[in-house]
């Protein structure tokens, strides 16, 4: 290929990030002939693709939720491990790099005539006993969520949340505590922090969590003993915990609940309105993205050229950049760009 | 410190009213004074630091963050306390944490001059949920789902006394309210409210849901369209123990000097103040515009050529006190007979009796108040005749019967993010009128003009939908203001629409409120500006 101007082997569009030799799209939100996907949530993994490339756990996630695979929907898969690198159609080459986002979540390190592009897709930098931590990947364009991006937003320790959500147990041994968390990453990370914190007795599941509840067991996360909450009888679920999808709460179903004390796991539980909009009466700041100090420090680890921000609040984030001297724009993407915190069901995961 | 603070914590995360009010009444026993005045006092409002005020905190927290990332995330949060608080460096967890008795003080002490050092100086004291705490106490508005009223139910609920006997005595005293605990907790002696013009709380009407009332049991009055005032005289004391409150037990005597001055008779009056003219009820109702009147509200002083050409009188509904007698525990019907044994010793300059309206059945008072629009009157009140004076709202005893509110189609021009419980959603809604013909060469030769604005009136199902399209429609953002698409048509509801300098339109309704939103109506067959200005009645 002639030389061509710097960069211009990748564009940014309102459906995701193509890259231009070969067509290969990552993240998009229509169905393409060749898709990087960086991890299993909606707003970045869908089904209908030519041929998906991601880690082996997402394929196994998008295969549960999105029915990809072999069968009626299902394209090709190709799996790719952390540190392994494709060459993909057009001769762009791509790394899976960990995120520390959820099960299977990566960034990708793109390369072509020198010039590397990481598109980091949901990351955090706080542990997370359910997957490997995210690594710092030097790069010229650096392209970011900023799903967190204001600086009120700071997740405390995960260890103060989980004191305050046991602690609520103690206080109440004839109620129960019933924990909203995204059925995808949030609800294990969840469990598993409780089983580190000593929690070891049955936690009840709603039925919406069962499937990748054993996904993740299947990939080797332990998760101690789930009950159904359909098993349970109202007595058995004294003084527990139950783990359901964030629309269930304040729902009928909750009705089958000893006396439950309402808690909700999410970053946005850092802001009293947003806990009150859902009447949650204890929110757990817990989140598995960035927080702000978390995004700011990324970018100036990875000290890029330019940082490209795909999704989030990225005017503050932008304008920290601006302050910093620091090149920056922000992507409008379709389907990522609403807030992302009157989230439906379907919405952007936090 | 770190206890009031929790108590606001657990309040905002309550949703049951007996929770809240356990939590209360839980602090207020376990707390000791002062502290639990101070916080009595704000919980209901009660404080008042002139030093330290939303715009101080502002200008502060602007010199210490980046002004454009204040405002994004002020705008986020929707509540200027807790942004300070979630933005401010954290201090040693283990600190000691001052006192609410000594932060009060600490406040209290600030100046406009020093404010600037001193109030950083607490909060670096404090930990997220103190300074939230802090901020609150300082600029007032707790937005925690808690009334004063609330707070006054679970404060009798803690000493077992009554509510009606700590609302009799709450505006005699001061924070921390240390008599009154002494009373309700340890039983001293009650506060003495007769030698002080003290304010008690007025009794209130529920809108009428009944289909018809019997008119042998109620009787019936105009709605006046003014403000309801209290004038109250103590019966001991000399000089200037007059003072006329409004509902809120604010003494806006100063406001209205030609009423402070006119009563000389230890009493206490329920009434509407109003400005003298001829728009309510014609030349007989002797009264001016709500409009009128509201020229003349919230002035420290008020110059003598104010008070000629809107002049101020009391048009009284009831009797609480006469001669130091107190007449609340009578029926409506004995104190109306007081009441209008009184008026000959009031001067009329000043004073005059709200008339009862005469009607041989309800059918008839419902033909009555159907003319009530021509006349430019609000409504009708019905009375129980055995209604004792009581405060607040008490269920069959008084009722408001407004007449139905006018209906307006307006467009939706923009949308304004909500604070506190609302946060994040667009809930604040300015819509317009067409000016010229908006049917004439398709929309080209017409444009909107806004004529108000209304957060009320739509279910939070609504408010979702609603918030939704502001999203999909944004045309333009303006800090939290997002201007939309005309796409939409609302029908809002209003109580009369007045001349105003205020906005372009030139036109300011009364109580606008969304009434129903017109997702099938082109936006073209919205209203025109004419049809608004047609029910103008200044």
């Amino acid at each position: 290929m002639a030389a061509s101007a710097p960069f211009s082997w990748i564009e940014p569009h309102r459906h995701g990030i193509r890259i231009v030799p070969g067509d290969t799209w990552v993240d998009p939100s229509r169905a393409a002939d060749r898709a990087l996907v960086t991890h299993g949530h909606a707003d970045h993994a869908r089904g209908g693709h030519g041929t998906t490339f991601a880690t082996p756990e997402t394929l196994a996630i998008m295969a549960l939720r999105y029915n990809t695979g072999e069968g009626p929907n299902g394209g090709k898969t190709v799996p790719v491990s952390y540190g392994e690198t494709v060459t993909l159609t057009g001769g762009v080459t791509a790394t899976y790099i960990p995120a520390g986002h959820v099960l299977g979540s990566a960034q990708i390190l793109l390369e072509h005539a020198g010039e590397r592009v990481v598109i980091t897709g949901d990351y955090k930098r706080r542990a997370d006993p359910t997957c490997p931590p995210f690594e710092v990947t030097p790069c010229d364009i650096f392209i970011t969520e900023a799903t967190f991006g204001l600086p009120v937003f700071t997740h405390p320790p995960i260890a103060d949340e989980m004191a305050k959500l046991l602690g609520a147990l103690r206080t109440n041994p004839d109620a129960c505590v019933l924990v909203g968390a995204y059925a995808l990453g949030k609800a294990q990370r969840v469990i598993a922090e409780l089983r580190a914190a000593g929690q070891h007795a049955p936690i009840y599941l709603h039925g919406a969590m069962e499937k990748m509840c054993r996904l993740y067991e299947d990939h080797g996360v332990d998760l101690g003993r789930l009950k159904l909450v359909a098993d349970a009888s109202k007595n058995d679920m004294r003084g527990g915990i139950i783990i359901a999808p964030p629309s269930a709460l304040n729902s009928t179903w909750a009705r089958r609940l000893p006396d439950p004390i309402t808690a909700m796991a999410s970053g946005w539980m850092r802001v009293r309105g947003r806990a009150r909009q859902r009447g949650v009466e204890l929110p757990l700041i817990i989140s598995d993205h960035a927080d702000w100090g978390e995004l700011t420090q990324t970018i100036e680890d990875v000290a890029p050229q330019e940082t490209w921000i795909t999704h989030g609040r990225e005017d503050a984030l932008l304008r920290w950049c601006e302050l910093g001297q620091r090149k920056a724009r922000a992507l409008a993407m379709v389907g990522r760009d609403q807030e992302g915190d009157q989230e439906g069901d379907g919405g952007h995961e936090a | 410190m770190k206890r009031f603070a929790a108590l606001l914590d657990a309040l905002a995360y309550t949703v049951s009213r007996n929770r809240k009010l356990a939590l209360i009444a839980g602090y207020l026993r376990q707390t000791p004074d002062p502290d639990r005045g101070w916080a009595l006092g704000a919980l209901t409002g009660s404080l008042d630091f002139p030093a330290v005020k939303i715009n101080a905190v502002r200008n502060l927290m602007k010199t210490r963050v980046d002004p454009e990332l204040w405002t994004l995330s002020r705008d986020f949060v929707g509540d200027t306390a807790e942004t300070v608080s979630l933005l401010w460096p954290s201090s040693d967890p283990d600190a000691i944490t001052p006192s609410l008795a000594e932060t009060v003080a600490r406040l209290t002490a600030m100046k406009r001059s020093t404010v600037m050092t001193e109030l950083p100086q607490l909060l670096d004291m404090l930990d997220e949920a103190e300074r939230y705490a802090l901020i609150k106490i300082a600029t007032g508005g707790m937005r925690v789902g808690v009334s004063a009223r609330l707070t006054k139910l679970a404060f009798a609920q803690s000493f077992d006394v009554t509510v009606d006997e700590v609302e009799e005595y709450w505006h005699a005293l001061t924070p921390p309210f240390s008599q009154l605990f002494a009373w309700a907790a340890d039983g001293a002696d009650p506060p003495d409210t007769a030698s002080i013009p003290t304010f008690r709380p007025f009794m209130l009407a529920h809108p009428l849901e009944e289909d018809a009332v019997d008119l042998k049991d109620y009787a019936a009055e105009w709605k006046w369209d003014g403000i309801r005032v209290q004038v109250v005289r103590a019966q001991a004391g000399d000089g200037h123990e007059t003072r006329v409150y409004s509902r809120s037990g604010d003494d806006i005597s100063a406001s209205f000097p030609e009423i402070a001055e006119a009563l000389d008779i230890p009493a206490v009056l329920d009434g509407e103040l109003l400005v003298r003219g001829d728009v309510q009820g014609g030349v007989s109702g002797g009264a001016a515009s709500f409009n009128a009147l509201q020229k003349r509200l919230g002035r420290k002083t008020v110059s003598k050529k104010m008070r000629e050409q809107l002049p101020a009188f009391v048009r009284l509904y009831d009797a609480l006190i006469v001669d130091g007698e107190d007449l609340r525990e009578l029926p409506w019907e004995q104190r109306r007979e007081h009441l209008e044994t009184l008026m000959p010793r009031l001067p009329d300059t000043a004073f005059d009796l709200s008339q009862l309206v005469q009607a041989d059945d309800f059918t008839a008072l419902a033909e009555i108040r159907e003319n009530a629009r021509e006349d430019a009157i609000e409504g009708l009140m019905l009375k129980r005749r055995d209604s004792a004076y009581v405060a607040g709202r008490k269920a069959g005893a008084w009722y408001k019967w407004k007449r139905d509110p006018l209906l307006i189609d307006c467009v939706l021009m923009y949308a304004q993010r909500g604070s506190g419980k609302r946060a994040g959603l667009y809930s604040d809604y300015t819509f317009g009128c067409w000016a010229g013909d908006p049917d004439s060469n398709g929309l080209g030769g017409a444009e909107l003009l806004p004529v108000g604005k209304a957060y009320s009136g739509f279910t939070d199902a609504e408010l979702k939908k609603l918030d939704k399209l502001v999203r999909k429609t944004t045309l333009k953002r303006y800090g939290p203001v997002r201007e939309v698409e005309r796409t939409l048509v609302l029908e809002v509801a209003f109580d009369s629409v007045h001349t105003s300098t205020r906005h372009k339109s030139g036109l300011a309704m009364r109580f606008p409120r969304i009434h129903r939103i017109r997702w099938d109506k082109p936006v073209h067959e919205a209203d025109r500006i004419e049809a608004l200005k047609a029910l103008i009645r200044d």
